[in-house]
């Protein structure tokens, strides 16, 4: 019979990870860790406007590249947090979520055979967005001794003539791990030597605890090569919403509104107009959930101190990325086993790269009680075996 | 002193801000979520309350969901204060009473809110009847009884939530 399905597209399919998370999600009385968006609801002046908008009629479609006055908010609020100027006319995307925006980015950049830098661990979908857009991933293991963060020496060892965009996915999921200026300093010089596009995942920006975020487009001879992407679901806590946006170069958001256009025509109308809410009058709320997540982030820090599991001060993110290797387990190992003795569940951290072997990720998006009845199973499991 | 990079003015913020949401936080936790040493925060807890500026400690409970009877009752005071008789004299003759939970100088059209409890609506009627509104000073007043709490102190009675996430993503 013939083969309906694209060998392409059938290869993409990762590794077994997808059976463990399938094995999770069909156990209904389990508790898990394994969460990637906050678990609280969307500020409520947030979910109003949309409301409104409905009430209003407002249920048709925005020009492409989204609601003029959320593209000029999204500005503001870019410069204003980021120092970062873009000109809301043509220098901005809105897109269905970060997602899109990574897709339609790589997209619009790479011709067939071009190679992107992708630092692992990392979030699962800039290999297979690379892949199918033509271009070659090309994997960077960040290490747990420089604090999973990308050193000017990986940076460089991995660049080859072919190389187009370096990913910058920081703060990172799952690990954690921020870049600092200091950090982004040591490999700007590289990245504008070798003449990098950099596509920067600045999703998780507002979650950061230990100093402010900086982000790479703010400074000199970046804004030009950079890709800035950010969204709504993480520092606003509206994941269903399905929100995000690109920034960057007017030529490279003019392709990613064109394929944007065919493959979406525009992001619902609705979360745009909640999302004009949330960037203009949300920062007390935001602060709030940020304030909560940082006190669970010690809190957690301190447990794995306490049970005697490696794990790196992570700046940013809602994750810890604890080592497991004393028990001697595999990542999947550990994760399935704890999850069949007791019933908790966390991410093994090869799901992000081979780079995540020997680690787990734990999500802080629960509550402090929660936090505290999964480390005491983490602690019970951890005295068997 | 610092603390986090920030001065201890903002530490008090954060232990009045956490203490509000959770009395019961141990001053080992309380440091350890606020990233302090926990000989500063137990300090803090002490000076706070010798201050005045923590007042107690309390439980907040949904009286319906027991078999005792609890009735609440908002009341608009208005008074005339006369010489030698002003607003706090008043108060601090209506704060005597147990019954009282809470007194309230307001603005707008009344002056006082009194916030009753009692076991019945005639008992909380008998007090008003009896004790209110034959102070001296105290012009009229309007009781209001509490039909149903649905929120108290940022806290919503009856909510149940279930995590509708999926359990696992990445």
């Amino acid at each position: 019979m013939r083969e309906y399905v694209s060998q392409q597209i059938k290869n993409l399919e990762p590794s077994g990870i997808r059976k463990f998370f399938d094995v999770v999600n069909d156990m209904p009385d389990a508790i898990s860790l394994g969460v990637g968006e906050p678990d609280f609801e969307t500020p409520m002046n947030i979910r109003t406007q949309a409301i409104y908008s409905l009430e209003q009629g407002k249920t048709f479609y925005t020009s492409n590249a989204g609601l003029p006055l959320l593209r000029e908010e999204i500005c503001n609020y870019v410069k204003r947090k980021y120092n970062v100027s873009y000109n809301p006319k043509n220098e901005i995307l809105i897109t269905v979520g970060g997602s899109e925006a990574i897709d339609m980015g790589l997209r619009s950049v790479l011709d067939p055979g071009d190679e992107v830098i992708i630092p692992q661990p990392a979030y699962v979908s800039y290999e297979p967005c690379t892949i199918m857009a033509g271009g070659k991933p090309v994997i960077i293991d960040l290490k747990a001794e420089n604090e999973f963060r990308l050193t000017p020496e990986e940076l460089e060892a991995a660049i080859t003539p072919k190389t187009k965009v370096l990913i910058l996915p920081f703060p990172n999921n799952p690990t954690g791990a921020i870049m600092e200026a200091k950090d982004l300093e040591a490999i700007i010089p590289i990245i504008i030597k070798h003449d990098l596009i950099v596509m920067s995942d600045e999703i998780y920006a507002e979650l950061t605890y230990t100093g402010r975020h900086v982000s790479i487009a703010s400074y000199p001879g970046m804004k030009e090569r950079t890709i800035l992407i950010n969204g709504f679901s993480k520092a606003f806590a509206m994941t269903g919403w399905r929100l995000g946006y690109a920034c960057g170069p007017a030529d490279i958001i003019e392709q990613m509104t064109k394929l944007h256009q065919y493959a979406i025509m525009c992001a619902p109308t609705l979360s745009q107009y909640g999302a004009i809410e949330a960037v203009k009058n949300s920062d007390e709320e935001v602060e709030n959930m940020i304030k909560q997540y940082d006190q669970r982030r010690r809190f957690l820090l301190n447990e794995f101190k306490r049970l005697n599991l490696d794990c790196f001060e992570p700046g940013g993110a809602f994750y810890v990325f604890p080592s497991i290797k004393k028990t001697g387990m595999t990542s999947e190992k550990f994760a399935t086993k704890l999850l069949e003795s007791q019933k908790l569940a966390v991410v093994p951290g090869n799901a992000f790269g081979k780079s995540g072997e020997g680690f787990i990720r734990i999500s802080y998006a629960y509550s402090i009680d929660n936090l505290k009845e999964g480390i005491r199973r983490i602690e019970e499991f951890l005295k068997n075996v | 002193m610092e603390y986090n990079g920030v001065g201890i003015m903002e530490l008090r913020k954060e232990i009045l801000d956490t203490l509000e949401q959770d009395a019961r936080i141990s001053p080992q936790e309380l440091a350890v979520r606020l990233g302090a040493d926990e000989v500063d925060v137990v300090n803090e807890v002490a000076a706070l309350e010798k201050e005045g500026v923590i007042c107690g400690y309390l439980t907040l409970i949904d009286w319906d969901k027991t078999s005792h009877d609890k009735v609440t009752a908002l009341i608009e005071v208005k008074v005339t204060p006369t010489k030698g008789l002003g607003f706090d004299s008043i108060a601090k003759r209506i704060e005597q009473y147990p019954q009282v939970s809470a007194v309230y100088l307001m603005s707008g059209g009344f002056d006082f809110t009194v916030i009753i409890e009692g076991r019945s609506m005639r008992l909380v009627a008998e007090f008003v009847r009896n004790n209110l509104s034959t102070l001296e000073g105290v012009l009229s007043t309007a009781t209001h009884f509490v039909l149903r709490k649905y929120k108290d102190h940022g806290v919503i009675f009856d909510e149940k939530k279930s995590d509708e996430r999926i359990n696992i993503l990445p």
